[in-house]
């Protein structure tokens, strides 16, 4: 077969297909983009604070210590929420696909009244639980063992924030892990069992782990998603970003200006988040892709030489390998 | 044949709701003996390997494997269901190879053959790499042990799961159509294993296509169609002599 590659033709050179109709469409978006924020942009700029123009006042307080402190508090409610759901969001996923009817009934009502009501209602809920409940305990039957505390001084503003946005956010995982539990193919579960391994050891070290693929972009929706919605604990006066932005501007009329500074550090965290569920997703892709598909920065790079969509990450030829014989 | 069959079925019975599967299967297994079966698709061959290995439960008759039950313990005259711990121990002395391989994609070729030794048997890390490493040694794939599947052909994969079945040590080993998720030029090597397997004494009940393997390595040779056993004798004897009509159309139409 020597000869044949000798006699390679040479490669083709043709002259590329010119798309005029793409080139007009990016300078007319462009343009419509770009006059939308010139026209806030200089409302902002002629908007008189205290500060002088709109934009130094938001640059005044962009890097404010309250504006800071709130950061914090955003991210803290942010990360325990998401442990709360995930963790419980796991356990509600295993237990609707368990045989005993009652407990997946227990976690389908769950998802279906967590899901059902606003995430604002159940943060008032747990805000307001002392009206009804004053004191909360836990005892034994039958014996003088009782502990308990008031309810104020269990469920703090910041506790019932973190409750509300994690109890929900449990639903929502919880359907997300049972949908990544169903993609696992039924034959992982059968050759599992088939060596003996119980439904812990199952879902723990075969399911789960090939569950990931299917769990980890969502989740990281999710998460983008909470940063957010944890904005909501301004409901029960958590001083979480939100809160603290809306506190200056009550104080300093400087309103949107303290939206603009609000927004940036949003941008700012959920872009951070972004880029780490990028990678995250990259690692738990092993074992089932061969090539991992392009970073952001290569396919940027590669847009910009060709102006077409980047496409569809590019599939390693198939390792041939020899089939060694005995 | 003396002492106790280690797959012992009278009558057994199987349906999926209205549909009945297993319709009375009457079979014994020998210790050392390699059975194969064959039948037309959707006779029920699959089914009957899985309730011989707890993965379905079955719905009458009587199925015990190297003597105990299959599914139930019996005490006096009255039927005790089996706890999710015993029917996990009894699993793990079956090994069973799939037609799909169902290897787990995320470990390496060595870490599933591994994973059950370790977590099952709780054997320490150290005795059942070893071990690991002998059986993939065993089936020609000493070089591959940090493969991962996708990386592997389907024949190497099926050869990984041999392995996989055999590192739990087991007293039987069932088969269902281990080459016919193959291309043809990689069949060979896995039955080669198999061959390897059976001149070891394994006891082996083998669903397989392959009339050739049946001829040469079985000891006996079922024909099932429509849930029952049809014909059953020395796999020469049914291939080339075959009793029944059924037999015969089904041999003419696969030879
Ligand atoms: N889990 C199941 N639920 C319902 N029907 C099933 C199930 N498994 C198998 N069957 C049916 O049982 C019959 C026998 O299947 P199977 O044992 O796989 O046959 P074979 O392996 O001989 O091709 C088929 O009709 C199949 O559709
Ligand atoms: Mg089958």
């Amino acid at each position: 077969m020597a000869d044949a590659v000798a006699q390679r033709p040479e490669a083709i050179k043709a002259v590329p297909v010119r798309h005029p109709g793409r080139w007009v469409a990016a300078v007319v978006v462009l343009a419509v983009a770009a006059a939308i924020v010139y026209t806030i942009a200089a409302a902002i700029q002629s908007d008189l604070t205290s500060f002088g123009s709109g934009w130094a006042a938001v640059g005044h307080y962009v890097f404010h210590r309250l504006i800071l402190q709130g950061i914090v508090v955003t991210l803290e409610l942010t990360v325990l929420a998401m442990v709360i759901g995930i963790i419980l969001g796991v356990i509600l996923a295993v237990m609707r696909i368990s045989p005993n009817p009652v407990v997946s009934s227990v976690s389908w009502f769950y998802v279906w009244f967590f899901r059902g009501t606003p995430v604002l209602v159940q943060i008032f809920f747990w805000f307001n639980l002392n009206l009804i409940l004053p004191h909360i305990g836990i005892g034994i039957p039958f014996t003088s063992i009782w502990w308990q505390v008031s309810t104020n001084t269990l469920i703090t503003p910041f506790m019932a924030a973190t409750l509300g946005l994690g109890l929900n956010e449990a639903a929502y995982m919880a359907e997300i892990v049972r949908a990544g539990i169903i993609s696992v193919e039924h034959g992982q579960t059968e050759a599992a069992q088939a060596l003996g391994m119980d439904r812990l050891l199952v879902m723990q070290r075969i399911v789960l782990p090939q569950a990931m693929r299917v769990i980890i972009p969502p989740t990281g929706n999710e998460t983008i998603s909470m940063l957010k919605t944890s904005s909501l604990a301004f409901a029960a006066s958590v001083t979480e970003l939100f809160t603290r932005q809306q506190q200056i501007a009550t104080a300093t009329y400087a309103v949107l200006e303290l939206l603009i500074v609000a927004s940036i550090w949003y941008l700012v965290m959920t872009s951070i988040l972004t880029v780490g569920q990028y990678y995250l997703e990259r690692r738990f892709g092993r074992g089932t892709q061969r090539g991992l598909p392009m970073t952001p920065f290569q396919r940027f790079r590669r847009m910009l030489v060709t102006f077409h969509a980047p496409p569809p990450a590019t599939q390693e030829a198939p390792v041939v390998l020899p089939s060694e014989h005995r | 044949m003396a002492g106790t069959p280690m797959v012992k079925a009278e009558a057994v019975h199987k349906n999926f709701g209205r549909l009945e599967v297993l319709r009375g299967i009457d079979l014994e297994v020998a210790p050392r003996e390699v059975m194969c079966m064959i039948g037309p698709s959707g006779s029920g061959k699959s089914t009957f390997l899985r309730c011989i290995n707890h993965l379905e439960k079955i719905d009458a008759g009587r199925l015990s494997v190297d003597g105990e039950l299959v599914g139930y313990r019996q005490q006096g005259d009255k039927l005790y269901e089996l706890r999710d711990a015993e029917v996990c121990r009894k699993r793990s002395e079956i090994g069973m190879v799939f037609q799909r391989f169902n290897l787990f994609p995320h470990m390496t070729a060595l870490e599933n053959v591994i994973e059950a030794p370790l977590r099952v048997k709780r054997e320490s890390r150290a005795v059942a790499v070893d071990q690991g490493r002998r059986l993939l040694e065993r089936v020609g794939l000493a070089e591959k042990v940090n493969a991962y599947p996708n990386q592997l052909s389907g024949g190497q994969q099926q050869r990984v799961a041999i392995a996989r079945a055999l590192a739990m040590q087991p007293k039987l080993m069932l088969f269902d159509e281990p080459t016919s998720a193959l291309d043809p030029e990689l069949v060979g090597e896995v039955l080669d294993v198999m061959r390897g397997l059976a001149e070891d004494g394994m006891t082996m009940v083998v669903v397989t296509h392959e009339m050739g393997f049946a001829r040469e390595v079985g000891d006996s040779l079922v024909f099932m169609d429509g849930g029952v056993v049809v014909e059953e004798g020395k796999p020469k004897a049914v291939l080339t002599n075959p009793q029944h009509e059924r037999t015969r159309t089904f041999l003419s139409s696969v030879l």
